[in-house]
């Protein structure tokens, strides 16, 4: 990891971006001809027209990174594109495996294809990447809408509530059905939540990090400072009782506590985000039977083969006979593990692309992380690098948790994957936190300007 | 706020660290684990998804796949029906597999590992990949003539090499139809197999390999060879023959089933007694003899062993402990004696190969998907019995047995036969078992067949020599060509 701050003289790097989105498209149409091949043994028709489809999204995305933020970090957009194409080959790959079910099972009518679909929310998403970029000429100017981020954040929350728009799919009430399309709010107040978290923190830390008495080595926090954690938490088990949405839950806490960490370097905080996680983990243990069934499946998958543990162990199935080099795209059986277009995505890949493929994805996430990291450490403002961090971390856990669930390392909890998921509201989303991202990396990589008089990080003015 | 940012950087790292350890842990580790679990249904999938090598014997196909247009692109089809049902086992995706369709999965599948060079090669060249071949010793003649023989009744022969081991007929009767239970529909599957399950005459049970019977007299051969080893008889030794034998410790007599004696007196060439098949002689043989000779002579035939044929079988048994009446009626193969009939062919098939005895086997050849031949069977020595000199003896005693003894419905004209019956009474009141083993020609053996017929009819030692007997010699003429 670097440890230096980005010095000015880094260039732009634009030429090195767009060959690296040319590489990552050529790649995702590769793996779309390679889907088709091992279908019906001969290449698309339309396979040309795709690539320069395809391609052209990506390219609107490029031009609006020229246009807008032309020194940002040049690695992101290839990553997400990469990710992003990829995800639209395994969407297309589940289709035709749901088409051949029904055909064979003597359907009247086709299930409708997601790819198609997931192809207009990555151009919806690239149209908001783009809008982002338009919009939040500096990223600064978001700390002034803090608070109204927050009563954002909260209103799409409770968006799902309101009966008559709130839908409850597969147990979880986080769904909202709107001119016949179905979103997940929770992914939009996630990132007005991080706006919030990070504003708030700017302006509070110096308060937060006021150490109360010292216990065995750590400072802690005075008794009064505890309310915002405490009311994070609150929110957290809120969520988790209302709209039984473990992961989300998890999601917002968890990035609350770190950039509480961040914003004012006190382990205390850390320690006491991990007391009141374990209290409220023991909590819903005892007091959902959802959560219980979820511990009881990841510690028994295999005796709940046929019932609650049927998606995870035939998750394991896929994975292990995926093996090292998998069965090759198109050849194996994803399709026998159910919601494997959306949370079980990974094992798709694991299965067809095999371990060799799965730990290449992860580590094109582990580089998007990284360069988020790497955006908060060389933001030049406080708001900057714990929005950055923040939306960094938030990717990171979100993806150890989906990843982690599927492949038993932890609990089952519903999220998404990132850019890979079938999903319009994770992909708009998502592309909305790299357009975030690439606005303060733009802002942190652009050639210094002149000294201001006093310097320094902590004094940076923030218009009000 | 750089050094928390990069904390928590180091944090994440490690958190993508263990991810990927649990995926090596996962999908390397613990893979073939995973992979090979019952309700993993990929890699059943993934074998029926290409054509599945065929079993052959002697020319002909026996086993074969055949394209389909459902999910299962392939169905396994079984030529000859029933006849080979013991050998080839059946192929279904309910069931899983059976005998050499379970044994030699891997070739027939492909994916043997001495095919992986070549599936490499499809793999690349883009190729479909296919099973090999999996070629059988079994002699369509011999089999033909043992399944008509038996003609539907309970029972089995197994016909041998005896220089090789080569298993030339594998026969169970009643037998089933593999392809009943191998269909593509698994609730037709689930109906046909208890069907099966639920008759009475046991159609799916593996008769030559896997049910052990009282062997009967067909064990005084072994008895005769304990004898013999010793050095201390020769086939023309006198031992008592009398009409009864008068068992110590017991009320309970060992009568000859004529109720005559075996010779004059009361007394008996070894010879002469296996060619009448004379309980009391071998019964006072075996007093003398005791426990321990005759189980050692059982153990060189083969008893207690599983040889890899490479269907598992049942070891057949020779009891220990025994007192001298269950001594006495263990000599002559019955009291809890218990042979398969393949070992009731491998003590034949020694006797007839100078005393050696051949590991019995029934892949003769495995051969890739191009017909290039990845392993041929070596012929390979199980254990000496007897010795040659030994096996001589016992050979010219089982020819006075079909030429003039109990045997004489094993006679080919212009062959000399060698065999011995047997009778294997059954408690309860329930009807014997007749054996007939047998080997030809006598001096130069070809053939060694066992025949077994359960509940073979009357009560008599006739019972072998008028039923089974007549299936051995169309055994044996089947493979001799007369």
């Amino acid at each position: 990891m670097t440890t230096t701050i980005v010095p000015a003289s880094t260039g732009r790097r634009r030429g090195v971006e767009l060959a690296l989105l040319v590489l990552a498209t050529a790649m995702a149409v590769g793996a779309f001809a390679s889907v088709e091949l091992a279908h019906s043994s001969e290449l698309p028709a339309n396979l040309g027209s795709y690539a320069a489809g395809l391609l052209a999204v990506f390219l609107v995305a490029h031009v609006g990174i020229r246009w807008l933020a032309p020194y940002a970090d040049p690695l992101l957009l290839p990553c997400v594109a990469l990710l992003n194409g990829l995800g639209l080959v395994l969407i297309h790959r589940l289709d035709l495996a749901a088409a051949a079910r029904a055909a064979r099972a003597g359907a009247e009518r086709m299930p409708r294809a997601d790819a198609p679909i997931q192809l207009g929310w990555t151009a919806l998403g690239v149209v908001c990447f783009v809008g982002v970029l338009v919009l939040v000429r500096d990223h600064r100017v978001l700390a002034r809408y803090t608070y109204t981020a927050l009563a954002a954040g909260f209103g799409l929350l409770c968006l799902p509530l309101l009966p008559g728009l709130g839908r409850t799919i597969n147990g979880s009430r986080i769904w909202i059905r709107f001119a016949g399309f179905s979103f997940q709010p929770a992914e939009l107040a996630k990132i007005v939540l991080i706006v919030f978290f990070a504003g708030y923190l700017v302006a509070k830390r110096d308060v937060l990090a006021l150490a109360g008495r010292r216990v065995l080595l750590v400072d802690l926090p005075r008794g009064r400072d505890l309310g915002p954690i405490l009311l994070a938490w609150l929110v957290s088990l809120l969520v988790l009782v209302f709209e039984r949405d473990l992961g989300t839950s998890l999601l917002f806490f968890g990035v609350f506590v770190t950039l509480l960490y961040v914003a004012t370097e006190r382990v205390s905080w850390l320690i006491i985000g991990l007391l009141l996680f374990v209290a409220g983990a023991t909590l819903a243990y005892h007091l959902f039977g959802h959560v219980r069934v979820r511990v009881d499946v990841w510690l028994h998958p295999f005796d709940h083969a046929a019932t609650t543990g049927y998606q995870i162990v035939q998750s394991l199935y896929g994975l292990a006979t995926g093996g090292i080099l998998g069965t090759g795209l198109g050849q194996g059986h994803p399709e026998f593990v159910p919601f494997a277009n959306t949370d079980f995505i990974v094992s798709t890949i694991g299965e067809e692309l095999g371990y060799t493929g799965l730990l290449a994805i992860l580590v094109i996430y582990a580089i998007v992380v990284q360069r988020a990291f790497r955006t908060a450490i060389a933001a030049r403002d406080p708001f900057g690098k714990l929005l950055a961090a923040g939306l960094g971390f938030a990717l990171a856990i979100q993806l150890f948790v989906v990843v982690g669930g599927v492949t038993r390392l932890i609990p089952l909890t519903g999220l998404t994957t990132p850019f890979l998921s079938y999903g319009g509201s994770s992909l708009v989303a998502n592309w909305i936190i790299v357009a975030l991202l690439l606005r303060i990396s733009d802002a942190s990589r652009r050639p210094a300007p002149p000294p201001a008089p006093t310097g320094t990080e902590q004094t940076v003015l923030i218009p009000r | 706020m750089n050094r928390p940012i990069r904390r928590v950087a180091v944090v994440v790292t490690l958190l993508f660290l263990s991810l990927m350890l649990n995926l090596t842990y996962i999908q390397v580790v613990k893979g073939a684990d995973y992979r090979t679990r019952q309700g993993n249904t990929r890699v059943l999938l993934a074998e029926y998804s290409r054509p599945r090598g065929p079993i052959v014997a002697g020319g002909a196909v026996i086993a074969s796949s055949k394209a389909t247009d459902d999910q299962l692109k392939y169905l396994r089809t079984y030529a000859a029906g029933t006849m080979y049902a013991p050998a080839t086992g059946f192929y279904s995706i309910t069931f899983g597999s059976t005998e050499v369709e379970r044994a030699e999965n891997g070739v027939l599948t492909g994916n043997d590992t001495r095919m992986w060079v070549r599936n490499f090669a499809d793999l690349v060249t883009g190729r479909q990949a296919r099973g090999g071949s999996v070629v059988l010793t079994l002699d369509p003649a011999a089999q033909k003539a043992a399944y008509d023989a038996l003609a539907g009744r309970r029972g089995a022969v197994v016909a041998l090499d005896p220089s090789t081991g080569a298993i030339l007929a594998l026969v169970s009767s009643p037998s089933y139809d593999p392809a009943t239970v191998s269909t593509h529909s698994g609730s037709t599957n689930t109906r046909n197999r208890a069907a099966l399950l639920d008759d009475p005459a046991q159609p799916m049970l593996n008769r030559p390999l896997r049910q052990t019977y009282a062997p009967g007299s067909t064990f005084k051969l072994v008895t005769a060879a304990a004898a013999l080893s010793t050095g201390r008889y020769t086939k023309d030794s006198v031992i008592p023959g009398p009409a009864v034998l008068d068992l110590p410790q017991t009320t309970a007599d060992l009568p000859n089933e004529s109720g005559a004696a075996c010779g004059p007196g009361g007394m008996t060439t070894l010879e002469n007694a296996l060619r009448i098949s004379c309980n009391t002689a071998f019964g006072g043989l075996g007093l003398t003899l005791g426990e321990d000779t005759i189980a050692a002579q059982a153990e060189a035939f083969g008893f207690g062993q599983d040889p890899d044929v490479p269907l598992s079988t049942e070891k057949s048994v020779f009891p220990t402990g025994l007192n001298p009446p269950q001594l006495a009626q263990s000599a002559i193969g019955q009291f809890d004696v218990r042979a398969t009939p393949l070992q009731m062919a491998m003590v034949t098939a020694a006797i007839a190969n100078r005393g050696v005895v051949m590991t019995p086997y029934l892949v003769s050849e495995v051969r890739a998907p191009d017909l290039s031949v990845l392993e041929r069977a070596e012929p390979k020595e199980l254990s000496t019995a007897v010795t040659p000199a030994v096996a001589r003896q016992l050979t010219d005693m089982m020819v006075t047995v079909v030429t003039s003894g109990t045997g004489t419905n094993g006679a080919i004209p212009g062959v000399s036969v060698a065999g011995k019956t047997g009778t294997a009474q059954q408690g309860g009141g329930r009807a014997p078992h007749a054996w007939f083993v047998s080997f030809a020609p006598a001096q130069e053996a070809k053939v060694a067949v066992a025949v077994v017929l359960e509940d073979g009819g009357g009560a008599s030692e006739v019972s072998g020599n008028r039923l089974a007997a007549p299936i051995a010699r169309a055994v044996m003429s089947a493979v001799l060509g007369r």
